[in-house]
């Protein structure tokens, strides 16, 4: 089993909800607390397995603004469990999760160092490298129904621009969606082999812009009255 | 990325300290300058290894949760980061018992066999220290055999002022010494500009564009969806101005390299003595450090891509 998402970039409304739902599930789950740094105060920071940044491609009149979720790729080539000196990273050989074992972390930051796609990050409180879990503390829970044993960002995105599946199944719905639409992994050029998969947004005509012509004299009284009269 | 104090002192003293040794292991063997005595030897390899220790010591103030730095032996097969502390840690028994054996009056055997592994170790776990970064992709910067070729040359031109501060005070005949730190130095000094006119030039990484896949069009980030900085941003979001990287580096070229240079011809015409020697070992220590800020300073991870880099 190869698990991992799919995110549609033409579907995401940037919401934030997955990443909202991300750390409400997970501040309880096996790697938490997702520790918080002065929340109330003036510089709030924390730790976040999923992030959403905005982004604009193109220019003016076909620019479009892309919302980019990002969490673990959970890369076939995890180079931050190879540089990982104590074995606290470490990959899945049944699913290809890549976790962080919190009790041998000695929080030397090289596996944040080695991740291109910004996964992880240090929780200063314990000292140790956190990271998304794919919900490894939901997904196989034999006490949820069927259909809620899918991450927690998953559940919840109000947009369904996410979908959480196995690769290695190539008649899964994630391989399909992946195939029919073109999905990509990010920074392919330094083959870590992401498994997250990303699709993108579709083409769409431009919506027409010109500014509507104005009216002359007989256009301005008109608008007049029209205001003047109650109907 | 953020240049971290404890990692700048570790690699400095490290490689002085492993630089030492091993020169001091060749001056022993080929007699240099009338050769040094029973207990100068002692004393100048028991600071090679205090060097060591010290920088070791130091590498872990960095670590968030050191009570589980032990650890870091284990995964020797796989990481640069196991590597080094399995060969810094093997250096030591290997260094003491050429050590002991120049104590004791050990067969030449011996002595010179458990030296020149000693030397080969500390060359492993300085070549390794620059491994690994030099293994990173995320970092172009740091990804090149020049970085792991610039950690043993600095290591090695700080371990043979060192070692000729150690002839000065010992008073041998301080030519070959000189010849030796100035040979090193010269080749730390080509290696380094090599390195600078290297990363100079943008080269083929990751762009804003193969970092969100969005290949067709101009991509600019808009939001990075939080309010404040994140361990990202604070740890690799660190920038040098071009500016003050430039004037950085005439001050490694002349702390590091030009100063010594100088001074080693002031010991020649034994014009400075002592002072000159000391003079040299501080500026050249004092540029290394220098360097190793700027080597944090310069390198730009592909993180930063999402958080607005157009390239890295």
């Amino acid at each position: 089993m190869r698990l991992g998402l799919v995110i549609d970039l033409d579907v995401c409304v940037g919401c934030h909800a997955c990443a909202i739902a991300c750390k409400e599930w997970n501040a309880s789950g096996t790697t938490g607390p997702l520790s918080d740094y002065q929340p109330y105060g003036a510089e709030p920071s924390g730790v976040w397995f999923n992030r959403i940044r905005h982004y604009e491609m193109d220019e003016y009149p076909n620019n479009k603004t892309v919302n980019f979720p990002m969490s673990c790729n959970h890369c076939e080539d995890a180079e931050c469990v190879t540089v990982c000196p104590t074995g606290a990273s470490y990959k899945r050989a049944e699913d290809g999760i890549v976790l962080v074992d919190q009790d041998k972390c000695m929080g030397c930051n090289y596996c944040s160092w080695a991740c291109p796609y910004g996964a992880r990050e240090l929780d200063r409180s314990s000292g140790t490298m956190k990271k998304c879990t794919l919900c490894v503390d939901r997904i196989y829970d034999m006490e949820l129904p069927v259909e809620e044993r899918q991450p927690s960002c998953v559940l919840t995105c109000p947009a369904h621009a996410r979908m959480f599946g196995d690769f290695d199944d190539p008649d899964s719905a994630v391989s399909r969606t992946v195939r029919e639409r073109g999905g990509f992994g990010l920074m392919p050029e330094l083959n870590y082999n992401p498994t997250n998969q990303y699709l993108p947004p579709r083409s769409k005509p431009v919506i027409p812009i010109e500014a509507h012509p104005r009216g002359g004299l007989k256009e301005s009284i008109k608008q007049f009255a029209n205001k003047l009269v109650r109907r | 990325m953020h240049p971290a104090f404890s990692v700048i002192f570790f690699t400095v003293a490290s490689g002085a300290g492993f630089g030492l040794f091993s020169l001091l292991f060749i001056a022993d063997v080929f007699k240099l300058g009338g050769g040094f005595e029973r207990e100068q030897l002692i004393i100048g390899g028991l600071m090679a290894m205090a060097l060591v220790v010290f920088g070791l010591l130091s590498s872990t103030f960095h670590l968030a949760n050191p009570k589980n730095a032990w650890r870091a032996f284990s995964r020797f097969r796989t990481s640069w980061l196991s590597r080094e502390g399995v060969f810094a840690v093997l250096f030591m028994p290997l260094a003491l018992v050429y050590l002991a054996s120049i104590w004791f009056d050990a067969p030449l055997w011996l002595r010179e066999t458990s030296g020149f592994l000693t030397a080969v170790l500390a060359w492993i776990t300085v070549f390794s220290t620059g491994m690994i970064y030099a293994c990173l992709k995320t970092i172009r910067q740091w990804n090149t055999p020049l970085v792991p070729a610039n950690y043993l040359a600095l290591g090695y031109a700080s371990g043979s002022l060192l070692l000729l501060l150690g002839a000065v005070v010992s008073g041998l005949d301080t030519t070959p010494y000189i010849a030796m730190s100035a040979l090193i130095l010269s080749i730390a000094a080509v290696l380094k500009a090599i390195y600078y006119f290297w990363i100079s030039s943008p080269g083929l990484g990751p762009t804003i564009n193969t970092a969100t896949g969005l290949t067709r069009a101009k991509v600019k980030l808009l939001d990075t969806g939080h309010t404040h900085g994140t361990f990202l941003t604070q740890e690799f979001g660190f920038q040098i101005a071009r500016q003050k990287a430039g004037l950085l580096k005439i001050v490694v070229f002349v702390l590091g390299f030009a100063l010594p240079g100088l001074m080693l011809v002031w010991v020649f015409n034994q014009q400075g003595g002592q002072v000159a020697a000391i003079v040299a070992v501080i500026t050249g220590i004092v540029g290394a450090a220098v360097e190793r800020w700027l080597f944090f300073a310069e390198a730009r991870h592909v993180v930063n891509l999402y958080h607005g880099a157009q390239r890295c």
